[in-house]
């Protein structure tokens, strides 16, 4: 798969989820400003590990497996992929659950209010 | 700082901030801990094809277990490994799952695109058993 296997198994974890957005109507998307309110963060802070770890030698990629773009701190541009990837998936699977779990509390009902 | 020193402070930080900084307690609810065993069990075959394939390499100075071999993937399970990579990754893998989370939360309670709730799946009749 060559400069597309990094990418690639970005597109296997995005298969793995987006589905649930149909079948369990998680409305994920729908909340589209709730959701980019929820990575952007996320992608900051893991972007900067990101730059010191790669800067630090903790870990380092395959040149010939990722797509080639270096962004600003040496990180190539799938990790930041894998920091909006990876959010998705996991709010997706958060309310997946919560669909066939109706009755657990996350804390953020609506007819919960803004209690405790 | 190590990769493990860096993956213990995360876990540490990012459970801070569900519990204090934005309240949410997700750590505290069967919701999150169900969520996030569905999410590991995938993290797990994610993490081995990225470190399986050789996409990416770790620092045996770094973590725990040794140097990524040049060629050929590194111990399946041993050495510091699980399904090939770090544990720190399952670490790592946590706090960006527990920020993301915990911040969707922490939006929903703020009253950011609280609705549409999610649910009920598509073979579940809305206003049935176990309905709204």
């Amino acid at each position: 798969m060559g400069r597309y296997s990094y990418v690639a198994i970005l597109a296997f974890v995005m298969v793995g989820c987006l589905w649930l957005e149909v079948a369990l109507r998680t409305r994920v998307f729908r909340r589209w400003l709730r959701l980019l309110l929820s990575i952007a963060p996320a992608v900051v802070v893991f972007f900067a590990w990101d730059v010191y770890a790669v800067a630090q030698g903790h870990w380092s990629f395959d040149p010939e497996r990722i797509l080639g773009i270096t962004l600003p701190g040496n990180v190539p541009l799938d990790e930041v992929l894998f920091f909006v990837a990876i959010p998705i998936a996991s709010i997706l699977t958060l309310e997946a659950v919560r669909s066939v779990k109706d009755r657990w509390v996350v804390g953020d009902e609506p007819s919960r209010g803004d209690e405790q | 700082m190590t990769y493990t020193q860096l993956a213990v402070l995360a876990v540490v930080l990012a459970v801070a901030a569900d519990l204090w900084a934005f309240r949410t307690r997700l750590v505290r609810r069967r919701v999150f801990w169900t969520s996030y065993a569905i999410i590991v069990f995938f993290q797990l075959i994610t993490n081995g094809m990225f470190t399986g394939f050789g996409v990416v390499r770790y620092d045996g100075g770094a973590i725990i277990g040794g140097d990524s071999p040049v060629s050929g993937p590194p111990p399946f399970l041993g050495d510091g490994r699980i399904a090939f990579a770090p544990v720190e990754d399952l670490l790592f893998g946590f706090a960006l799952i527990l920020l993301s989370l915990s911040l969707w939360v922490f939006w929903g309670r703020r009253g950011v695109q609280r609705t549409p709730v999610s649910g009920p799946p598509i073979w579940r009749r809305r206003g049935g058993p176990g309905g709204p």
